[in-house]
Order: C-alpha cells, then sequence, then structure tokens
C-alpha cells in the first residue's frame, strides 16, 4: 500500500517534470522571472551560507587542534582537515541540507499558495503551461547559483580558520596556511559543485512538486511545505551516499 | 455560442453533473444559478476544461473542446478569459502588471502598446489610477476589476465567471454586474457567470440555466422567471420574504 503511494507520487513527479522541461512560451518573460529566482533563491541565501560557513570552517579547525591534534601529527593536520571537511562534504551536502530547509519551503509554499488561491487556473485558462512557467525558472535558477553558493561556502570557512589563527590564536597561520596547502587535489573541489548541482535539482524539483499538488487551504500549504523540507532532505542523504562513492 | 451535449461529470462514484444540455448564445449574460454544492463551479471548470468531463460534448462554435489535443486547447484558451470567485490575481505582480501579463504573454505587439491596451483595459473598468498597487494593498470590488480588465485584456470571444459577487456589498456587485454585461454587449462575447445572488438573475440575466442537483432544472429568461411554475426553482428564487413580496405585487 505504501509501496504503491510512493510509486504513484513518483509517476506524478515524472509528469510534472516532462511538462516543466518544455519550451517556455516566451523567452522575454521566462528571462525575467528567472533573473527574479536567482535574486531570491540564490542571492538572497548567500548572507546565511556565508555566516554558517564561516562558523563551521572556525569550528573544525579549533576541535582539531585542541582534540585531535597530538605531539606525533604534523602541525599542518588542523588546515588539511579543514580545508577536506569543507570541500568534500560541508559546503556541498550540509549545505544543501540547510538550504533544503531554507529554499523548499520557499518555493513548496509559493507554488501551493498559487494552487490554492486559484492562481495556477488563471495561468492554465489563458493557455499557459503553469508548470514551465512556474517551476522552470526556479530550477535552473538554483542550478545556476548552488555552485556559486558552494564557493561562497568553501571560501568563508577557510575566513573561519583564520579567523581562529590571526584572532584566537588558536594555531599559526604559518601552519594553517601550510595545512591549507598541503597535497590539494583539485578533484575535490569539482565533485563538491557537481554534487550540489544535483541537490539543487532536488531541492527545487520535489519541493515544486509538493507545492503544485496542494488540494485545499492554508493547512495543506503547511504540510506541504514541511513535506517539500523532509523528503527534499532525505534525496539528499542518499543520493550524497551514492554519488560520493560514485565520483572518488 | 456554446453548447454543451449530455455533459457528466463524476468524482470517483460521486455523480456531480447528470447530463447537462444547453446553448450559451453570444452577446448574452447567461446565467448558472443554484444552490452552494449543486455543481456550478465544477460546470464551468468542464467547460473550460480545468477538469475533464466523464463523458459528452462541449463545443465551442462548433469545435469540439472535449477531443482537442494539448495544442489545439493551449490556443482556444487563448479566445478564453475567467474571473474566478476569488478574483486570483498574481500577486507578485502590481495591477498593471496584473493586466500586462496575458498581453506580455501572447501579443506581438510592442511594449508601448500592450501598456497602453492595459491602461485602456484598468479605464474600462474604472481602476485608472490603481494601476500601481498590488493586489494585497485593494480591496474585493478592486481586485474583482482588475480580473475583469485582466480576462478582456486580449479581447477574448468567452468570458467565464463564478460567483463575481460574492464578498462584495450589493452596490459593488451592481457595478460589477453591468461591467460585465456592457462588456459582453460591446465585445459580443459568450459570457458565462456562475452565480446565487438574486439581485444579478434579476439584473443581468438574458438567459438563465437553473441546476438542481447536478441537473438542468429550468432555463428561461430573467422575464420568464417571475412567472415560472417550476416549483424548485420558485423554492429557490423566492426563499426570501423579500423576493415573495415582490412576486405577488408583479402578479
Ligand atoms: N475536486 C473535487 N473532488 C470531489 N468532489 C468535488 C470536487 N469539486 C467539487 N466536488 C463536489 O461537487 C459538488 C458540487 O460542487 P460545486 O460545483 O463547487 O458547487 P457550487 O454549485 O457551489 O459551485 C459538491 O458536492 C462538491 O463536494
Ligand atoms: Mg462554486
Amino acid at each position: 500500500m505504501l509501496l504503491t503511494s510512493y510509486l504513484h507520487a513518483f509517476g506524478e513527479y515524472l509528469v510534472l517534470m516532462a511538462r516543466t522541461f518544455s519550451r517556455p512560451e516566451r523567452f522575454r518573460m521566462f528571462w525575467k522571472q528567472y533573473v527574479k529566482e536567482m535574486a531570491q533563491l540564490g542571492v538572497d541565501s548567500i548572507g546565511i551560507v556565508l555566516l554558517i560557513s564561516f562558523f563551521i570552517g572556525a569550528v573544525i579547525c579549533i576541535q582539531i587542534k585542541l582534540n585531535i591534534e597530538s605531539a606525533w601529527m604534523p602541525k599542518w593536520v588542523s588546515g588539511y582537515v579543514t580545508r577536506e571537511i569543507m570541500l568534500l562534504e560541508f559546503s556541498s551536502s550540509i549545505m544543501c541540507l540547510i538550504l533544503a530547509g531554507k529554499v523548499g519551503s520557499n518555493i513548496a509554499s509559493e507554488i501551493g499558495t498559487m494552487r490554492v488561491t486559484q492562481q495556477i487556473d488563471a495561468l492554465e485558462i489563458m493557455g499557459i503551461n503553469s508548470a514551465s512557467y512556474l517551476i522552470l525558472p526556479k530550477l535552473i535558477g538554483m542550478l545556476t547559483m548552488i555552485p556559486l553558493l558552494v564557493v561562497f561556502s568553501t571560501t568563508s570557512g577557510i575566513i573561519g580558520a583564520y579567523a581562529t589563527a590571526y584572532i584566537g590564536h588558536i594555531l599559526t597561520p604559518a601552519h594553517l596556511t601550510e595545512g591549507i596547502q598541503y597535497d590539494f587535489n583539485q578533484w575535490y573541489f569539482w565533485m563538491g559543485v557537481v554534487k550540489s548541482v544535483f541537490f539543487a535539482f532536488i531541492i527545487s524539483s520535489v519541493s515544486a512538486y509538493y507545492g503544485y499538488r496542494v488540494k485545499g487551504g492554508s493547512v495543506e500549504v503547511g504540510k506541504a511545505s514541511t513535506d517539500a523540507v523532509v523528503t527534499s532532505s532525505m534525496l539528499i542523504l542518499f543520493s550524497d551516499l551514492f554519488l560520493t562513492q560514485l565520483l572518488s | 455560442m456554446i453548447e454543451l451535449f449530455e455533459l457528466r461529470k463524476s468524482f470517483e462514484d460521486k455523480k456531480v453533473l447528470k447530463g447537462i444540455s444547453t446553448t450559451f448564445e453570444s452577446g448574452k449574460t447567461n446565467l448558472i444559478i443554484g444552490q452552494s454544492g449543486s455543481g456550478k463551479t465544477v460546470l464551468m471548470k468542464c467547460i473550460v476544461g480545468l477538469f475533464e468531463p466523464t463523458s459528452g460534448k462541449v463545443l465551442y462554435d462548433g469545435r469540439d473542446f472535449v477531443r482537442m489535443t494539448k495544442k489545439e486547447r493551449m490556443a482556444l484558451r487563448r479566445e478564453m478569459g475567467m474571473i474566478f470567485q476569488n478574483a486570483a490575481l498574481f500577486d507578485s505582480l502590481s495591477v498593471l502588471e496584473n493586466v500586462m501579463f496575458p498581453l506580455d504573454m501572447f501579443s506581438e505587439e510592442s511594449y508601448a502598446f500592450r501598456r497602453k491596451r492595459a491602461q485602456f483595459c484598468l479605464d474600462r473598468v474604472n481602476l485608472t489610477d490603481a494601476a500601481h498597487k498590488y493586489p494585497g494593498e485593494i480591496s474585493g470590488g478592486m481586485q474583482k476589476r482588475v480580473a475583469i480588465a485582466r480576462a478582456i485584456a486580449l479581447q477574448p470571444k468567452y468570458l467565464f465567471c463564478d460567483e463575481p459577487n460574492s464578498g462584495l456589498d450589493p452596490k459593488t456587485s451592481l457595478v460589477i454586474d453591468d461591467l460585465i454585461h456592457s462588456i459582453t454587449l460591446d465585445f459580443k462575447t459568450t459570457t458565462i457567470i456562475n452565480t446565487h445572488d438574486m439581485n444579478s438573475v434579476m439584473g443581468i440575466g438574458d438567459n438563465i440555466l437553473y441546476l438542481y442537483e447536478g441537473r438542468r432544472e429550468w432555463e428561461g429568461s430573467k422575464d420568464e422567471v417571475m412567472g415560472a411554475e417550476n416549483e424548485r426553482l420558485n423554492s429557490f428564487i423566492f426563499a426570501s420574504d423579500l423576493f415573495r413580496k415582490v412576486k405577488e405585487n408583479a402578479i
């Protein structure tokens, strides 16, 4: 019973995606929406990404230095571990989990509200493919912005680590720099970017699906928004597992 | 002209429309009346294709809407305008942008022309000054008028209104009714209005279809309503004392 309902939802999701990926009616309108969504979903998330990454970068550095490093370990280990954690997991997976909460609930409640106030019906009556008009700009906007946010996040994390060196004097900047530059593998950076693109697709399409299929009123919109966050977070975690194995 | 043939609609095993046949003529305001839950909204949604009818035909000037491909439907929908029960304005857009929206989407004309056309439609509904407000900042009556302006922006041949007067005071209701009526006459649209407002029935009911439990119970003009013999219709229309007295005086 549960399985059939999952399959049913997955089928609905695929149908919605097929409608979403159709040529926009008018590129002028698509462009306008696209720019708006990049600002609303991407640019508006920069603050939270910088803030969280800064503190996590600093905390990882302190933890490694004070609690893990021991006499037999080289001095560069704190910087090295901070860099690898930020690049490999935090800036892509964990950050996308956080954004699933922020962006996912935003998308689901916006589209859900448009559904219950008949704005989606109004689009359909005008002869507009509402799925494509509403969802495609959000999806493409997220795919554009997320890799940038990954870069911002890693950068901010490293700055956080330096703050512990310069302001907190936990370790010397020279040791930190040595660690951050030690045995750098460029692919790790690209791995984070590739993963985040998948996660961006999950967040925007799954949240749009939950919003789009709302029936009823404000209670259902609230529920859709919760479901969107929970489901996209789960899917991010699962796909992280597969992607990490695949890309390593 | 819109013709319905034996239109039926069920949700799972619940029959809502039980075979409705009728003709809505152009240049006339066609009213669908009936109690709440009698299937007015479902009927309208079946006509415009927001619901798929279980069986039956919907002909737009002879073109069968139910059997059309998706593409043909999209094209026909550009000839439709609809005013929803709660106006359904896009709340991220200003009033002017709302009215311009269908033009931006489908018109090949220049920006200046589209803007002028939108302004013309806003003037038509007496909302010249509200152009730069947002839907959240204007009253319900004004929202309905914006919805009308948006619906007529592309000069539709078919105009649909679902309870255009719900939630409005009697005076504003009259304004909306008159507006829809005069637009219908001016542009020769085929207009279909769902309502349970008796003032509308008496005021602009060129053709009135009375739905009772998903069936076409009675049909006629506003002049025929007064003398109608149908018992269910009478108990619906003359439910209020006021209208009963009006009827007694008329006889
Ligand atoms: N999407 C739906 N699913 C199931 N039943 C519905 C749906 N929409 C309407 N109905 C049922 O159809 C009947 C007619 O509803 P409606 O057309 O909205 O009435 P009204 O005449 O007040 O507009 C109601 O009993 C309602 O419960
Ligand atoms: Mg209704």
